[in-house]
């Protein structure tokens, strides 16, 4: 069976769940049922994907379904494999975490129906093969996410966050079905390959590409369309908040690079820059949002923003590239771009899997109440350490390749053409490397918190290791970052049919290379190999422990901290998470989010504590949003006195209205 | 090939074995410039080798990552060490990590050093890792930036192609590379935590950062922690020396008297790097902490503007 009809069979068997799991919601199992389905669901589209990818077979299905004249065309080739494969994997990790998490649901039957649906919907957009099912699925994606982001409607928060994430979906899918309606043109074909085909002027090409920018970023979370993101991420139950973080965010991406890379065509010449200049500002806003934030959830939500924009620019870069014929060069920079969307999938899944672990086992996400979670909690512990160094860009793990990618792929770009480019490339690569030194912080800051030192509150202190299905998704996807930071190789090659579909280049095969090293583009000019230093830091580190212990001395005492002498044994006088980011704050955040530290100071000789209040604003929101939303009241508030009219007003409306609609028909043609 | 592997074996050898006499060498320097006699140049070894005899105290809420981190600490950055060309450019392993992943890897080194500092949940502890890891959040991107402007300049991220271009003639004075020399100065003073952004000889003192963190340490894991220390000084001398005064590095397949001469003229560049090193910081005042920034911040805008540069024009 082709590809594409295996993976609509997928679809229909999550379809299937979903419907099931309405009927069996309210019984306490059900849970069980619905993850193990969607669980071996996933791994056959995973199956299907990953073959058709490596094959590299393309493969086309109408259904007759929606618009009866229209029907839905469904379509597989390289670029849609790849993100299949992303989207099944990470459904497949969530499924397996949900069937030891599911135990601990309290509002089953609002999460149960709609989790089978979510995963469906990701992969009908990426099946997708014409405007229309594209925008169907899209906008089905965004209202299962948002049921699921309502699942505990109880909590004021929670509710908020579901409303702010739906008014900017219904944006995001509004820009991108004028995006789509611009694309099509007049003709109304809106099949993929009619839109690929069509002339198009270059006014319409600009307008659907910051229509797309506009759409896909606001679900991918861009500054300055991020605000829900950090809101409705955390609100959802942890593996859905793993899945809209690391999954949700990539089917974006797809398609951005759906319409940027294949339908518009030759995009215009601004738009790498824009590109460029939008992900380096996510980069580092986003990864100066989470390092301030307590909430762990938040805190990862916050990171998503930073590496989305890695991601964003490696796309603008890839553009830069391909409109200088640097097709090599675009090659290195798409795949930097792709690499990480595999990578943050896996770390970010992993990373909320873990918090979601943290937060069953102390009932808090408020780093400022955990501590000493490495003694209670070893294995979450260990697999949470995998992530959080993986995600810091940091060897032999996963992160760090497509980090080493993306910079490689800068240091290809003074060839480039344009001083826009020329200045706005070496900013990117400061920020880029900004924000991984800012993410090490990030990291050390969250793992150092939640998980070392001494408990600050008694849940964290009698916390219990999580199930064995949480602990095995947790456990495969740590592997996996490994695996892909040891033999960047293999992934690298699969990603090869990709990246001729999108940029007709690709980087050179590396599976033959010695030693399995990687080698953008010549040996002379760089190359890496993960596998040799993964064994040089494990000999050395391993090697220097034996030989000491042998010869040396393997005595080891316990004793009461030192603590300069001095150790007080209140756990309150530890580093707390706000204290961590003190630094952070007074340099960074004085001027970005004009933070500010209120400390009120009894008076000598009263007995209350002293207080510290960090303030932290959001610019963009409060500049931005805000206002925006106060003009949309405000106009809503005067429209209403059209509700009052007389019928002799209403008709008079209608004829002036008719007329004017007949004019400019009349002047455009 | 066997000879390849002796001389990459020879040069992780040497980084090790030099590394605590670098560190003696410095400090008998720093005395001798404040009239003080100063230990002896082998003392560092003595300490070490009975740090390592002693008995490890451990708190007792530590973890296994607080008796770990001491092992990675200094895996990390022997690798690191060992891949920089010091003697010799064609080692037999450098194509395995290039000059952005050596960068990473004392990363790695950090990541972890400043986790241990966080384990036993102490207030020294945290305080010392906050700092570090705001000092590296500008020393890291000052760094890289320098790193793209050598790279630009060579044509390559390689440290062994970096420097045998650098040491062609048709590079000559260029801007640039003015700049890279000034930000990673600063950097590898940040970074090694010297004055004056921190104090190596300081204890018991709110300004410290680098001791704040190992505070809790002792016998081998605090052996292996400042022989990791020794390692990064040697690292970061051979790293600029190797890339602004490359002659005398023995290129690949060189006769044993190449590279004796080469290690010869490593152990004088190391040494006129101690020595530098000793002038300076016996010269200058330590900054306070949120002064920091400002001097990094220097570091940052040198080497975005160096590598500004060489995007405006190759041959500035």
């Amino acid at each position: 069976m082709q590809a594409g009809a295996a993976l609509l069979v997928v679809v229909g068997v999550l379809l299937g769940i979903a419907a099931l799991a309405v009927a069996l919601a309210r019984r306490p199992r059900a849970y069980r049922i619905v993850y193990a389905a969607s669980l071996a669901a996933s791994l056959a589209g995973f199956a299907i994907a990953l073959t058709a990818l490596l094959s590299n077979a393309a493969s086309f299905v109408v259904l007759p379904l929606g618009l009866p004249w229209v029907g839905a065309r469904f379509a597989v080739d390289a670029l849609s494999a790849f993100f299949l494969a992303v989207v099944n994997l990470g459904g497949a990790a969530a499924s397996l975490y949900g069937l030891g998490y599911g135990r601990h649901e309290e509002a089953q039957h609002r999460v149960l129906p709609f989790y089978p649906a979510f995963l469906a919907g990701m992969n009908l957009v990426v099946l997708a093969a014409d405007a229309f099912t594209f925008l169907l699925s899209w906008e089905f994606m965004s209202l299962a996410s948002w049921a699921l982001v309502l699942a505990h409607h109880r909590e004021a928060e929670n509710r908020r966050a579901a409303t702010v994430y739906l008014v900017m979906a219904s944006f995001g899918t509004m820009a991108l079905l004028l995006a789509f309606g611009l694309m099509a043109g007049a003709g109304g074909d809106y099949s993929f390959a009619a839109i690929r085909a069509a002339e198009r002027a270059p006014l319409a090409a600009s307008l659907a590409l910051v229509l797309a920018l506009l759409g896909a970023g606001s679900k991918a979370g861009l500054v300055p369309l991020h605000v829900w993101l950090p809101l409705a991420h955390p609100a959802a139950p942890s593996h859905v908040s793993a899945l809209m973080s690391g999954v949700m965010t990539k089917v974006a991406v797809y398609g951005f690079i759906r319409i940027v890379f294949d339908l518009v065509g030759e995009p215009a010449w601004w738009a790498a820059l824009v590109l460029i200049a939008l992900g380096g500002i996510s980069a580092v806003l986003g990864i100066l949002h989470a390092l301030m934030e307590r909430d762990l959830k938040r805190l990862l939500a916050f990171s998503t923003i930073e590496n989305i924009g890695i991601v964003f620019a490696c796309l603008g870069l890839a553009l830069a590239f391909r409109a200088n014929a640097m097709e090599w060069a675009a090659a290195l920079a798409l795949t930097a771009a792709l690499f990480h969307v595999f990578n943050h999938a896996l770390f970010k899944s992993l990373l909320f899997f873990g918090a979601g672990a943290v937060l069953t086992a102390t009932g808090s996400r408020d780093m400022e109440r955990l501590g000493g979670l490495i003694h209670r909690m070893p294995a979450t512990a260990l697999f949470f350490l995998v992530g959080a160094l993986a995600i810091s860009a940091l060897p032999p793990l996963n992160g760090f390749i497509s980090e080493w990618l993306a910079f490689q792929a800068i240091l290809q770009s003074p060839a480039l053409d344009g001083w826009g480019l020329k200045i706005a490339v070496p900013a990117l690569g400061g920020m880029l490397a900004l924000a991984a030194a800012l993410a090490a912080a990030c990291f050390v800051r969250a793992f150092g918190v939640a998980f070392l030192g001494r408990p600050r509150a008694p849940e964290a202190a009698e916390a219990k290791e999580v199930d064995r299905f949480s602990l095995a998704a947790m456990a495969g996807l740590a592997l996996i970052c490994l695996l892909a930071g040891i033999l960047p190789g293999f992934v690298i090659d699969a990603l090869a049919p990709v990246t001729r579909l999108a940029v007709s280049g690709a980087m050179p095969i590396q599976a033959e290379l010695p030693w399995l090293s990687i080698v953008p583009i010549t040996e002379g000019r760089s190359s890496y190999n993960g596998l040799l230093v993964f064994l040089f830091i494990a000999i050395s580190g391993f090697g220097s422990a034996a030989v000491i212990h042998r010869f040396a001395s393997r005595r080891l005492r316990r004793a009461p901290a030192w603590d300069c002498g001095f150790p007080v044994p209140a756990a309150a006088t530890q580093y707390s998470a706000g204290g961590f980011a003190q630094p952070f704050r007074r340099i960074f955040g004085a001027t970005l989010f004009a933070a500010r530290d209120e400390v009120t100071m009894p008076p000598p000789g009263d007995m209350r504590p002293a207080r510290l209040v960090t303030i932290i604003h959001d610019p963009i929101w409060e500049r931005a949003y805000v206002p925006l939303a106060g003009a949309v009241d405000r106009l809503a508030g005067s429209l209403n006195r059209l509700q009052f009219l007389t019928i002799r007003r209403y008709l008079t409306l209608v004829f002036l209205f008719l007329v004017a609609l007949l004019l400019v028909l009349a002047l455009w043609t | 090939m066997i000879l390849d592997i002796a001389v990459q074996g020879a040069q992780m050898v040497l980084v090790l074995a030099l590394a605590p006499l670098l560190t003696g060498f410095v400090r008998k320097v720093k005395a001798r410039l404040t009239r003080r006699q100063g230990p002896s140049l082998i003392q560092p070894y003595r300490d070490l080798a009975r740090l390592m005899r002693k008995d490890a105290v451990v708190a007792e809420g530590a973890s296994w990552l607080f008796r770990a981190a001491p092992y990675i600490v200094f895996a990390a950055t022997w690798v690191a060490a060992a891949l920089v060309p010091t003697f010799a450019a064609g080692l037999v392993f450098s194509w395995s990590a290039d000059l952005i992943a050596i960068i990473a890897l004392l990363g790695t080194a950090r990541f972890f050093l400043a986790l241990a500092g966080m384990d036993i949940g102490t207030a020294f502890g945290g305080i010392g890792s906050s700092r570090e890891m705001m000092i590296s959040s500008f020393a890291e991107p000052a760094m890289m930036l320098t790193m793209f402007a050598l790279a630009l300049v060579a044509g390559s991220t390689q440290l062994a192609t970096v420097s045998s271009v650098l040491a062609t003639p048709e590079v000559g004075l260029r801007v640039s590379l003015a700049m890279a020399l000034i930000a990673l100065v600063i950097v590898a003073l940040a970074e090694h935590a010297r004055i004056p952004v921190d104090n190596p000889a300081t204890h018991l003192e709110l300004t410290m950062v680098h001791e704040a963190m190992v505070l809790e340490y002792s016998g081998r894991h605090l052996a292996m922690i400042e022989l990791a220390a020794m390692l990064k000084l040697v690292l970061y001398i051979s790293l600029i020396a190797c890339v602004f005064v490359p002659w005398g590095i023995a290129p690949s397949g060189a006769g044993l008297g190449a590279f004796a001469a080469g290690a010869l003229l490593w152990l004088v560049k190391l040494a006129a790097g101690g020595f530098l090193l000793g002038l300076f910081e016996t010269s200058i005042a330590k900054m306070r902490v949120f002064r920091v920034p400002d001097f990094l911040g220097v570091a940052l805008m040198l080497g975005l503007l160096g590598t500004l540069l060489l995007f405006v024009s190759r041959s500035l």
